[in-house]
């Protein structure tokens, strides 16, 4: 089963057909569901329910009997274990023993017991929540009481009568058959499943809906048919069979699922259908998944070295030892104890017997306990990243999670990541930003400005009210805007005393539990002009339906208008509901509920003669009710009220609602949530609602609008096609109240609607004009996705009855269809969404996430390739790509959109010579050479030029690319790219990338993403990250980690990936290194005991040694050691090359670590054998110094190793040490004859008392560890690596390391530098750095200062603006000191220079940097050259004006700006910009205002030489920017 | 800079913590504690190696062990060693005879006398050993092939011994007394030494048997069965001697503080060798008085008596594999015997360290001085 639905999940839409076969297969398996009240006994033989699964979950692992037995099998499945065991019964052979049988099985009963414990813990704890969650109490209908009665969740069993209670718990998959709710409906919480908070509306079963009396469950007597049980939530299929034979169809709106929340909902009554483990919540449940991380593949490649090199040494002694018997010939010497049977063994024998002794003695070569510590010490790695503060997002109040426990360390390798877009890197919070109608563009200035608000209100901590009373406005929207600004700044005031900004968020989050609601999102300006529209719209239709004409006759635009408004509010799925209280529906039934049924229904009712009649009276007769129910919104709309004039209620009535908006809700209650299942359709609503087309209320077959003038209408909703992502669209087909026509509005992507829209129209003029609008609207769709928005057609068709009858015929057909049923859903709603009229199109910004840009850029540095797979447009990728920096305005990009394999072909053909042509041109480029002579200290590698490109490509081409043939070629393409977008790629699509680059390219992947589109991503990466966001859990249930937010990912992966992996690294090489040098060191021995495989080691030491006496200090070390502090690594990302190229884990490491191992267990054994040469030392007397010696040695050596001394490392080396001598003393005290053969009584007591044990123990380490202790000592001196200049910046004090930091930060952003190569100090001379850096560094602040007319201010000044800027970015919170604090408006030059003269140094110079960078602040910001403002003065308009046009648009855009002057240079560029297109007739609005900002500006003396520049620059920008749109 | 910064930051999260708990979250929030251990910020030492800081460590043991190794090594040269090997390989050496013979008579045990001079009189209390080369008492059947408790003195035991001793365990169906190959092969030559005067008669060094054992092996692990019961005789009843003996285990002393399974030699040799090449301690010959040297300058004549081995029909049959036999007179002092490695292990590892001490303040001389200069930026 599990196979089967593992796929069709994967699969979804995209293999109709193969779908279709396994679901005929799949019918054949029905479950039938019975009443069990039909039966006396509920487990009775005539019971047809009795087979099926109960209730009573258990999902332990094993029972009392079972533990055993099933662990140890379990447990055995480990290949090592089988290993350990097969040595340990080896000793029980006589003539092979090396060591006491039942001691030797020590280690390995001691390790199988410690899993076995922790799994029995883990059972237990299963077990208990299992007993928790099974004497849940429920209520259940008992036949013999004849009514509900509560019990137990595990007595319930399929086919029983269950009531839910609002806030219940659903205990099981539960057919709903009745609700307290009027309208048969059920609301139910899914997040426990899916994560998702919105409430979804579940459906009482049809033919119980239209019963009127209370449910009985005696009466039921139907029968169920569904599918077997499954873990699809989205899918159930089935049907009733009522006694009259009946059948009516069983969706998932019908179903229960058990573990979601009943909501709003009084009570519900239903009959279980999957009960216990059947229940799709259950069959979901799948446990955490197992990766095998990359250091752990090399790791057992190691391992099977061990393994070679301990046969190779049993080999050798084997044959030692039967060479030695040999030489005695046939006269054994006396110390040749022959075999007990008497004769002695033959050479070849006795090598084969010792052969197996000697694997006995060195199994700890192969080291038993290795696993188990990884496993410790992954899972403290683990418990730290848990509990990493920085990973702590308040506002959510999530941790990150790591669901996969045994891939940490693959954190600190990763290459490459694949990253979604949508919620990923943006926010997935939607706001509305601009709309087109019938091709006229409403740019909603108000609207933009008011978002530019918030984000100063969010980004500055202070004279937020300030600010808001002097921004300019105009006149018509201002009254009620700038309340809500002040509102807004209020609000956020006061959240900022109580505590941060995230604190705030929260705060503002908890309050409302609105989902995707943020008050940046609910509150819309309209835009005047659209405004005035709709107004005047609605106003005719007020007056045609009160002259009684015909709806239908109303100017075609005027209609567009209103219909576009009516589309934006009624096609979505969003649920209405006012916060506080559930909805108390009690209104009348109405005639007209259900949708059409059958086709005489259709006829019944659609005969004109009762359109207009039955409709005015329904929807008035609705209004009235509605709003009777709504009384407690506004005094206005009392009864009484509520027949006045409509114009009082549109002039006053939704006015105070608005401004109430955000802050405080008066009374609460008034204010109407919207749960939408996507942000897009809140934002949507949301936006309607701003022209007072509010959506008020929602059932499934009708919904009620209200519109101005017009008060309430209700639209009778005649069918629901959902959104898909084949189609991209959804439609809703509602008759219309005031024409009675039958209209289909649907909503979707643009290129999924313009390919539909109706082109020759039999008018010509009206085709005309048609096409007109068409291309307008392209036009306008292309510029909202260059300015990043996301883009949605609004299109509607009006359906003749004919047209209609006949769809809703086969649509019929369709809906019963149990077999292949979403296929003919799906055809019938392409025969419905055709020809469509197109009204308009929206554009939603999805803002970005906070910090994104900066992580992209940290990741960047650290080496890391970042490719964004998105199914967005292909320009609206672009633009957010530019926005996050993944995409730099100096890079070339090669776009990818072929039309057919062989174009593709061909495309990608090309790229590969340009970039070769490239390539060798700039390794060339004279200018280049030019520029690196500045930064002669720290040239780039010239392939660096290479990823100076950026690759987008689309989803079509994608497909082309993917193919066997060209999948060569894309990824030669795609590799010397810096960056790759793909757009336009389905989930499939997207697998497909990420296992290419995988597979080929042979690197560690990353995947992160949100959405269920990115699961099968996220599924294949080597790590899949899932953000814990909008979009449910099923990125998260199939993902390794769980993080917040994007921004996580930077120190995830640079700090914690970084610290896993570098500690596992280490540990494991230890643990290596110290089972070899213990092994070795009985391996020599054997040369001195003529190979019989004794050993000069207690046996038991020689069994506790790795297990106890060396493992606690390699444990802590494994878990705390840090060799770089995480405020470095993230200031350093180069860093994280480290791990990328293996490099605390490479071969040769592991064969210099065996080699050392093998020197050091030389030293170990023959300094001792010197010392006691031809001395009365016995065996034992003698071996237990070595021992000691090896432990002494084995801890030395960790302290080399380890990094960080915290106290816990000195406590585990004198723990250990302490341990050891404890037992050594207590065991040779103990029992002077129990321990055959070594019998070490009073040795060590007596060691202990002799100075030349002393002696040993001081000498053998030292002159053991020397070789490794010289070469670390030289290679840091001499040749450090990246990360031990780290480490020595660490040890810097803190304004050194980051004056240090600074400095290093303005040379490795240099242009030159998109990938620099780390060069803190040139080797061989560390530290002369700083030197020549402070040299080239005024120099080139010297150029800067003269050409920006300004006094140089030393080096360390634009130093200092460095650390500024990157400290805003890598902190971000709390910049520390005042001087830190941004301004919000420059302060003149004049003004800062003279205060500069009087400051203490530091001061000093921040202010010198202050009024340096105002002006140079939005190149500052967007120039991925960072750090040279120097570059930005003197030619960043003009160098790339690309990248600057695109700047510029999404300035205005994202209004990510913290200072006005900038915004508005910016803004005023863009203007002028706007003007010199004329794309557009019209004169944009936005022309006047910044020309007098402008002015303001102007003021400023500072600014004046750039924004001249600016001026300057703009006809070259233009002609840029009109290739830049052709480009596009 | 980033420090500071990161303090604000970390004051910040307090600050907010302590909000989110007391306000809003009345403690629930899932935030982290802001604990040194669980943010893993503890405290801690991170030394860097390189030249500049290991420096001191490099002199300090440089300085600490060339004055140990002089001292090891000045000990060592201080101790008097003579030694002696009558394996009688070679031909005209006087044991070859004894050690060739195959055919001598079984009763009659074999003497041979060695004369040797010591130079130099040996002041303090003389060890003396016999030492055996390439004679395997580390191999692992053989380390084995005991029973320590019948060796204890229990009873049981000694009927019934440990299967270990296989195939010495038994011999005519009675189970043997020690039983096991090292027991078995226990060094039977008895060693005397004459001192010639200088007026040619010889004089018997006194030898003394006792006190040549650990005191834990004569007292605690090695007992006679049968507790105080001194006859041994009687106590042995039943058991059979190991093969290769002349005697009886409770005939090896009649001293009955020194026989049986408590007799020293006996002990000593059951204590197995660490390496093929060994000593044991034979006998003592204690200082007298402060007058006369334990040993004087003069001649000194070595006798061995060859006891006859049953099985080998040899004498301690070491020739089979190559064995050496050597008797060894040597004083000690409070680090052992005579043992130059150390003293000059020390004075090697200590000059080398010096040595690489001075390499590496040359290394800091050259490159670390600049990174101080370039650790402060203008």
């Amino acid at each position: 089963m599990a196979p089967e639905f593992g796929e069709s999940g994967e699969v979804k839409s995209y293999k109709l057909k193969k779908r279709r076969k396994k679901q005929s297969k799949k019918d054949i398996k029905t479950r039938t569901v019975h009443s069990n009240l039909l039966y006396s006994c509920a487990k009775g033989d005539e019971n047809p329910n009795r087979h099926y699964a109960h209730n009573n979950i258990k999902t332990t692992k094993y029972t009392l009997l079972s533990f055993l037995p099933k662990n140890l099998f379990e447990q055995f499945h480990r290949f090592a274990n089988v290993y350990f065991v097969f040595i340990a019964l080896l000793n029980f052979v006589p003539i092979v023993n090396a060591f006491q049988p039942e001691l030797a099985l020590a280690p390995v009963v001691f390790i199988l017991s410690v899993t076995a414990l922790k799994d029995l813990w883990e059972d237990y704890r299963r077990h208990r929540s299992d007993k928790e969650i099974n004497h849940m109490d429920c209520l259940v209908y008992c036949r013999n009481e004849r009514k509900f009665l509560e019990k137990y969740w595990k007595e319930i069993q399929v086919g029983d009568f269950i009531r839910l209670r609002c806030n219940e718990i659903i205990p099981a998959d539960v057919l709903l058959l009745s609700s307290s709710d009027p309208d048969g409906l059920c609301h139910i919480e899914t997040a426990t499943l899916d994560g998702e908070t919105n409430l979804k509306q579940r459906q009482v079963v049809r033919s119980f809906s239209e019963l009127d009396c209370v449910f009985d469950p005696t009466q039921y007597k139907a029968v169920i048919e569904c599918e077997k049980p499954n873990n699809d939530l989205n899918r159930f299929r089935g049907y009733m069979i009522q006694r009259s034979g009946r059948r009516d169809g069983l969706h998932k709106e019908n179903l229960l699922l058990r573990g979601c929340t009943i909501r709003n909902t009084e009570e519900a009554v239903g009959i279980v259908i999957y009960a216990g483990h059947e229940t799709k919540a259950m069959l979901n449940n799948n446990g955490p998944r197992y990766k095998r991380s990359k250091l752990e593949r090399q790791m057992n490649v190691h391992v099977f070295w061990c393994v070679i090199i301990l046969v190779v040494m049993c080999l050798f002694a084997a044959i030692g030892h039967g060479l030695w018997v040999w030489q005695y010939g046939e006269h054994r010497p006396l110390f040749d104890v022959p075999s007990p049977e008497g004769p002695a063994l033959s050479p070849a024998l006795s090598a084969v017997y010792l052969f197996l002794t000697m694997i006995i003695i060195f199994q700890v070569l192969i080291p038993i306990s290795l696993y188990v510590s990884i496993e410790i010490v992954k899972i403290c790695q683990v418990y730290f990243i848990h509990q990493d503060l920085d990973l702590y997002d308040e506002e959510t109040d999530s941790h990150l999670q790591c669901r996969a426990l045994n891939i940490t360390e693959d954190l600190g390798q990763m290459q490459y990541i694949f990253s979604d877009k949508t919620g990923t890197l943006t926010e997935n919070k939607m706001v509305f930003r601009r709309c087109t109608v019938m091709g006229e563009e409403y740019s909603h200035d108000a609207n933009a400005r008011r978002l530019a608000t918030y984000q100063e209100a969010d980004s500055e901590e202070e004279e937020c009210t300030s600010k808001a009373g002097t921004l300019p406005r105009r006149d018509s929207v201002t009254s009620h805007q700038s309340v809500k600004v002040m509102h807004r700044s209020q609000s956020t005031k006061s959240h900022r005393r109580t505590g941060s900004r995230a604190e705030a968020k929260r705060a503002s989050i908890l309050s409302k539990h609105t989902a995707f609601s943020s008050p940046m999102e609910k509150d819309i300006t309209p835009d005047p002009k659209l405004f005035d529209k709709v107004n005047e719209c609605a106003s005719q239709l007020y007056l045609m339906r009160s002259q009684g004409q015909p709806m239908n006759h109303l100017a075609s635009e005027l209609s567009d208008v209103i219909d576009f408004f009516i589309a934006l509010t009624i096609c979505n799925t969003v649920v209405v509901s006012s916060p506080n209280q559930p909805r108390h529906k009690v209104r009348v039934r109405l005639e007209l509920k259900s949708p059409v049924k059958t086709i005489e229904d259709f006829i019944r009712r659609f005969t004109p003669s009762r359109l207009t009649g039955s409709n005015s009276s329904s929807s008035s007769s609705l209004v009235t009710n509605r709003s009777t129910h709504k009384t407690c919104s506004s005094l206005l709309s009392s009864p009484s009220a509520e027949s006045t004039l409509m114009g009082l209620e549109e002039e006053l009535g939704p006015a105070p609602r608005r401004e109430a908006g955000p802050a405080s809700p008066p009374g609460g209650d008034g204010e109407l949530r919207y749960e939408a299942e996507s942000p897009d359709e809140a934002a949507l609503v949301y936006a309607a609602r701003a022209y007072n087309c509010a959506l008020v209320g929602r059932l499934p077959e009708q919904v009620t609008v209200e519109l101005p003038h017009l008060g309430k209408l209700t639209f009778e909703l005649l069918h629901t096609l959902g959104f898909d992502a084949t189609r991209k669209r959804m439609s809703v087909v509602v008759r219309h109240p005031l024409t009675g026509e039958i209209v289909v509005y649907t909503k979707g992507a643009d290129s999924a609607i313009m390919d539909l829209t109706r082109h020759g129209s039999t008018d010509e003029n009206r085709g005309k004009h048609q096409r007109k609008i068409l291309n307008k609207t392209q036009n306008y769709l292309n510029l909202y996705a260059a300015d990043g928005l996301r883009t949605l057609c609004i299109a509607k068709r009006v359906l003749s009855k004919e047209e209609y009858a006949c769809w809703l015929k086969s649509h019929l057909e369709a809906e019963s269809a149990i077999q292949s049923r979403e296929q003919l859903l799906f055809e019938s709603a392409l025969r419905l969404e055709k020809n469509l009229h197109l009204l308009g199109a929206t554009g939603i910004e999805d803002r970005l996430q906070d910090g994104v840009p900066e992580a992209i850029a940290a990741l960047r540095k650290a080496g890391l390739q970042v490719w964004v797979l998105t199914g967005d447009k292909q320009e609206t990728a672009i633009n957010i790509a530019y926005s996050c920096k993944l995409l730099d305005h100096e890079e070339e990009i090669i776009t990818l959109n072929a039309e057919t394999p062989e174009a593709c072909a061909v495309l990608l053909d090309e790229s590969i010579h340009y970039i070769q042509s490239k390539f060798v041109n700039n390794t060339l480029n004279p200018a280049a050479e030019d520029f690196e002579v500045d930064f002669t200290p720290f040239q780039i590698p010239s392939s660096s030029s290479v990823h100076r490109l950026g690759l987008v490509i689309d989803g079509r081409t994608l497909a082309y690319a993917l193919d066997k043939r060209l999948e060569d070629k894309f990824l030669a393409v795609a590799r010397s790219c810096r960056s790759v977008l793909c757009c336009r790629s389905t989930p499939l699509q997207k697998s497909m990338v990420v296992k290419l680059v995988r597979n080929k390219l042979k690197v560690m992947t990353l995947a992160i993403g949100d959405g269920a589109n990115d699961v099968s991503m996220i599924q294949i990466a080597d790590v899949g990250v899932g953000i814990s966001g909008q979009e449910g859990m099923q990125a998260v249930m199939a993902s390794d980690f769980a993080v917040p937010r994007f921004q996580y990912l930077e120190k995830l992966l640079l700090v914690h990936g970084h610290w896993c992996y570098s500690r596992l690294a280490n540990m494991i090489l230890y643990f290596f290194y110290k089972n070899a040098m213990f092994v070795a060191i009985l391996f020599w021995f054997q040369f001195y005991c003529g190979f019989s495989g004794s050993a000069m080691m207690d046996q038991w030491y020689l069994i506790f040694f790795n297990l106890m006496f060396s493992s606690f200090p390699q444990l802590v070390t494994g878990i705390l050691d840090r060799d770089v502090s995480s405020e470095t690594l993230l200031a350093l990302p180069e860093l994280y090359r480290n791990g990328q190229d293996s490099e605390e884990y490479k071969p040769h490491m592991f064969w210099m670590n065996m080699i050392d191992a093998f020197y050091q267990s030389l030293v170990c054994f023959f300094i001792p054998y010197f010392a006691y040469a031809d001395s009365d030392v016995d065996l034992f007397t003698w071996g237990t110094p070595v021992t000691t010696l090896a432990l002494f040695t084995i801890l030395m050596h960790l302290g080399i190793e380890t990094k960080t001394w915290t106290w816990l490392n000195w406590a585990s080396i004198v723990f250990s040490l302490a341990l050891f001598f404890t037992v050594a003393l207590c065991y040779n005290a103990s029992c002077p004859t129990c321990y055959p053969p070594s019998n070490p009584y009073w040795t060590m007591q007596r060691l202990m008392g002799d100075p030349m044990f002393y002696l040993l123990c001081a000498l053998t380490p030292v002159v053991a560890l020397l070789p490794r202790y010289l070469h670390r000592v030289f290679q840091g001196t001499l040749f450090p690596t990246q990360v031990q200049q780290g480490r020595q910046l660490d040890e810097l004090p803190s304004l050194k390391r980051s004056n240090i930091l600074r400095q290093r930060s303005t040379t490795v952003d240099s242009p030159f530098g998109p990938r620099p190569s780390f060069h803190l100090f040139p080797e061989p001379f560390p530290m002369d750095y700083g030197y020549r850096a402070t040299e080239s560094h005024s120099r080139q602040l010297r150029e800067a200062s003269r050409d920006c007319n300004q006094p140089g201010n030393g080096s360390a000044a634009q130093g200092d603006g460095q650390d500024r800027e990157r400290e805003a970015s890598t902190s971000r919170s709390d910049p520390p000191g005042e001087s830190q604090e941004e301004d919000p408006f420059p302060i003149p030059k004049s003004h800062r220079a003279s205060d500069a003269n009087t400051l203490p140094y530091s001061e000093a110079l921040r202010a010198a940097v202050d009024s340096e960078s105002s002006f140079c602040e939005d190149g500052y910001r967007l120039d991925p050259i960072g750090d040279s403002e120097s570059s930005f003065c003197e030619d960043g308009f003009r160098l790339d004006p690309i990248g600057d046009l695109n700047l510029l648009n999404w300035i205005t855009s994202a209004a990510l700006f913290n200072q006005p002057g900038s915004a508005v240079q910016a803004e005023s560029l863009q203007s002028m910009l706007q003007t010199a297109e004329k794309e557009d007739g019209s004169p944009s609005p936005t022309s006047t205002r910044p020309h007098s900002d402008l002015e303001v500006v102007q003021n400023q003396q500072l600014v004046n030489p750039v924004s001249s520049e600016v001026k300057a620059a703009v006809p070259d920008c233009l002609q840029e920017g009109a290739l830049e749109t052709t480009l596009l | 800079m980033m420090a500071s910064s990161y303090n604000a930051k970390e004051e910040d999260g307090q600050l907010s913590g302590a909000a989110g708990s007391g306000g809003v979250g009345a403690g629930k929030s899932k935030k982290p504690d802001n604990t040194a251990f669980k943010q893993q910020r503890l405290p801690a030492w991170q030394p860097i190696l390189t030249a500049g800081t290991v420096l001191p460590a490099f002199f300090v043991i440089g300085l600490i062990f060339i004055p140990i190794g002089i001292g090891l090594f000045v000990t060592s040269n201080n101790i008097k060693e003579f030694e002696i090997d009558y394996t009688g390989i070679d031909p005209a050496s006087p044991c070859y005879n004894c050690s060739q013979t195959l055919t001598w008579n079984s009763t009659k045990p074999c003497v041979c006398k060695i004369p040797f001079t010591l130079e130099q009189s040996f002041e303090s209390d003389v060890f003396m050993y016999y030492g055996l080369s390439n004679f395997y008492q580390n191999h692992r059947r053989y380390v084995k092939s005991r029973d320590d408790s019948q060796l204890n003195g229990d009873a049981s035991s000694l009927t019934s011994p440990s299967k270990e001793c296989e195939p010495y365990r038994t011999s005519d169906n009675k189970p043997i007394a020690p039983c096991g190959a090292i027991a078995n092969s226990l060094f039977n030559d008895t060693l005397t030494l004459y001192y010639i005067n200088p007026n040619g008669t010889e004089s018997l060094v006194p030898l003394q048997k006792k006190g040549i054992a650990w005191w834990t092996d004569k007292n605690v692990k090695f007992r006679n069965p049968g507790g105080n019961n001194f006859n041994l005789t009687a106590v042995f009843q039943g058991t059979s001697k190991p093969v290769n003996w002349q005697k009886p285990v409770y005939e090896l002393d009649t001293d009955p503080e020194n026989n049986g399974f408590i007799n020293e030699d006996f002990i000593v040799w059951m204590r197995t060798a660490a390496l093929p090449t060994f000593r044991k301690l034979y006998r003592l010959i204690e200082k007298k008085n402060n007058m006369i040297p334990t040993l004087q300058r003069g001649n000194y004549t070595l006798d061995i008596t060859y006891t006859h081995f049953p099985i080998q029909c040899s004498d301690y049959p070491v020739r089979r594999f190559d064995g050496r036999k050597r008797m060894i007179l040597s004083t000690i002092s409070w680090m052992g015997g005579k043992n130059p490695f150390l003293g000059i292990a020390y004075i090697t590892v200590g000059s080398v360290c010096f040595f690489l001490g001075v390499v590496l303040l040359i290394i800091h001389q050259k490159y670390g001085n600049r990174n101080n200069s370039a650790e402060i930026p203008n």
